[in-house]
């Protein structure tokens, strides 16, 4: 009985005791990890912001370099079209370089100088009046000219190929001295 | 390859069978049929009625109609003749054409002035045929030739007589052996392609699906050289015609316009490695002999003289294409050319008294002969009619054959060497330019 007694003094003892402390304990431990949490949340968050930023900001430099490289392959592009793309002319039965020519020429050579792993063809044409053979020479003496100027301008020879076409190859078949002007012409080609 | 041996063998047979047993003494007479200095002003009244067949069965008959209007027409080629049309014809040629039987006054009296009899017999697609050329006012035979082989070789057979009479009439074998040979765009590039004098038998000659340009025929007709982009750029091929073996000049620059020494395997080009546009004479191989121009501006189109002592060419060197003659000898140039501001494409006549080329005022070109001593003002023989390009000889000098935009495209035409009876050649599809009329003799 006595023994009994004890036991029940004891559990009326030790159970709030035991309540006691797991509600002390509780609330304890409760506090801590809500603080650890929202700490580690912000931290992380933080670091996912930044991740983003930084993220955004290799992005932004890529796209920056990209555009970069871009506009930069666009020039080149639009150069070396422009070298492809202009073409000198001449009068009826002559080879000599206008001013104007010469200005085109002083352009290609710089793109030459810009360019210098390229060689190119200088291809002389001629209006379709006058005869073949004689064309074929105009168009040879016509591609020659622009040649010697580019020499004179400092390109090295071996980068430079003549071809006359003669009357072979019109840029505009019609039969008109608008067409016949926009043939007596040197194309450039890159080769 | 083995038709063209087969059709040589049979012209041998045909040559050693083509007997000169009717020519009559008279043969030998100098005939004043034809005035050589001025011979396309009164062309000459002949009459050529139908052959006769011999069997009359319908084949012999076909052929008998076929080959009399072919030598009409071949006759009619020439410029010199002016065809009496059977309408007319007051004989019956199936019982007046024995040669005993002619009546001559029934040709004199219709204007004939010369009668071609023929008799034509077919056996086993073998022909023989028997033709005469008689002088109606004298009522004499001016030549006959008796032709034998097959049905296939009747056009070389009827070409030959045609040769034979214009032999008679001019001493001269006339243009019935060669070949024109020219540039045609028909298979969607530039090439080079040949057809006989007429403008029969077109063949292609060169396939590049590149530019041909330019042929030139050595003077014995057995090589071509010409101008051709198949490797990318303009350079020269010496070409033989039989086995198709020959050489290739490809310096840097360009490598156009040839011309071929007369008698000799050489040729005239013009090269522009040394930077300017200069003539050099080449061996038949393509090997540099040395240069024949040195002088700043374009020189190029050489054409020499029969003799090859000269030769003409264009030169820029006085401010505009004109035509030069230079002396092969002494090197000496004298300028031929001063009327007009643009004179190209010279061609030396093979009489050797006159250079034809093209010559251009208002955006045209039009065909002038020019003496080569230059005393005579230049004849002008294209007038309003397109532009008029590369005038080339026929080997016996008396016609002309040149390109023409007269029709739109441009075309090969032919005229007489004073300028009338101008008539297309051919027509191909695409353009044909650049005509170069072959020797007279072709024996490959």
């Amino acid at each position: 009985m006595k023994k009994k007694l004890w036991i029940c003094v004891a559990l009326l003892l030790v159970i709030p005791g035991l309540l006691f402390v797991t509600s002390c304990a509780k609330k304890v431990v409760k506090v801590d990890t809500t603080q650890e949490d929202e700490a580690a949340k912000l931290a992380a968050e933080k670091a996912r912001q930044e991740e983003i930023a930084r993220q955004l900001d290799r992005q932004r430099a890529i796209d920056e370099e990209n555009l970069q490289k871009e506009a930069a392959s666009r020039e080149i592009i639009a150069a070396r079209n422009l070298f492809m793309n202009e073409n000198i002319y001449f009068d009826f039965d002559m080879s000599n370089l206008k001013p104007e020519s010469q200005e085109v020429l002083k352009r290609k050579a710089e793109w030459l100088r810009n360019n210098p792993g390229e060689s190119i063809i200088v291809e002389g044409h001629c209006d379709e009046r006058g005869t073949n053979e004689y064309n074929l020479a105009l168009g040879d003496r016509r591609a020659q000219s622009a040649k010697n100027f580019l020499i004179d301008l400092g390109i090295a020879e071996s980068r430079l190929t003549t071809i006359s076409y003669g009357e072979e190859r019109p840029a505009d078949p019609r039969q008109n001295e608008d067409a016949w002007s926009k043939n007596r012409r040197d194309q450039f080609v890159i080769e | 390859m083995l038709n063209k041996s087969l059709i040589k063998i049979i012209f041998i047979c045909l040559i050693a069978t083509a007997s000169f047993f009717i020519d009559s003494a008279h043969c030998q007479t100098e005939y004043d049929y034809i005035d050589i200095n001025n011979p396309f002003t009164r062309k000459i009244p002949i009459a050529v009625p139908v052959f006769k067949s011999m069997s009359g069965s319908e084949g012999e008959k076909f052929l008998s109609q076929e080959a009399s209007n072919l030598l009409s027409r071949s006759l009619e080629f020439t410029g010199y003749f002016k065809i009496i049309d059977r309408d007319a014809y007051l004989a019956d040629p199936e019982t007046d054409i024995i040669v005993s039987n002619i009546n001559f006054k029934n040709w004199t009296g219709i204007g004939a002035e010369l009668l071609i009899t023929g008799s034509l017999f077919l056996k086993d697609n073998v022909i023989e045929m028997e033709l005469r050329l008689y002088d109606t006012f004298k009522g004499s035979l001016i030549v006959g030739k008796r032709y034998k082989g097959v049905v296939n070789n009747q056009r070389k057979m009827i070409h030959r007589f045609c040769g034979e009479i214009i032999y008679k009439l001019t001493g001269n074998r006339g243009i019935f052996d060669s070949r024109i040979a020219f540039v045609s765009t028909t298979s969607g590039n530039k090439n080079i392609y040949l057809c006989e004098f007429d403008g029969h038998n077109s063949e292609q000659l060169t396939y590049d699906k590149s530019i041909t340009l330019s042929p030139a025929w050595s003077s014995d007709a057995k090589w071509i050289a010409y101008t051709s982009y198949s490797k990318g750029k303009p350079d020269l091929y010496i070409k033989n015609l039989k086995d198709k073996h020959g050489a290739v000049v490809a310096k840097k620059g360009i490598n156009i316009s040839p011309a071929w020494v007369p008698g000799k395997f050489q040729l005239a080009a013009t090269l522009s490695f040394s930077g300017d546009q200069e003539i050099y004479l080449l061996t038949g191989k393509g090997e540099i002999v040395k240069n024949l121009t040195n002088n700043w501006g374009i020189d190029v189109s050489p054409t020499f003289s029969p003799d090859g002592n000269k030769m003409a060419f264009v030169s820029s060197r006085s401010g505009s294409p004109q035509i030069y003659i230079m002396d092969l000898d002494s090197g000496q140039v004298k300028r031929l050319t001063f009327q007009g501001t643009y004179n190209t494409c010279p061609s030396w006549s093979p009489r050797g008294d006159k250079i034809a080329y093209s010559g251009m005022g208002n955006g045209q070109g039009n065909i002038y002969t020019i003496d080569v001593e230059g005393e005579f003002p230049a004849l002008q023989l294209t007038h309003n009619s397109g532009n008029n390009e590369s005038p080339t000889w026929s080997p016996d000098g008396s016609l002309i054959a040149f390109s023409s935009t007269r029709e739109g495209p441009s075309r090969v035409y032919v005229m007489t060497a004073y300028g009338t009876d101008q008539r297309r050649l051919l027509a191909l599809p695409g353009e044909q330019t650049d005509p170069e009329w072959s020797p007279g003799v072709i024996d490959n």
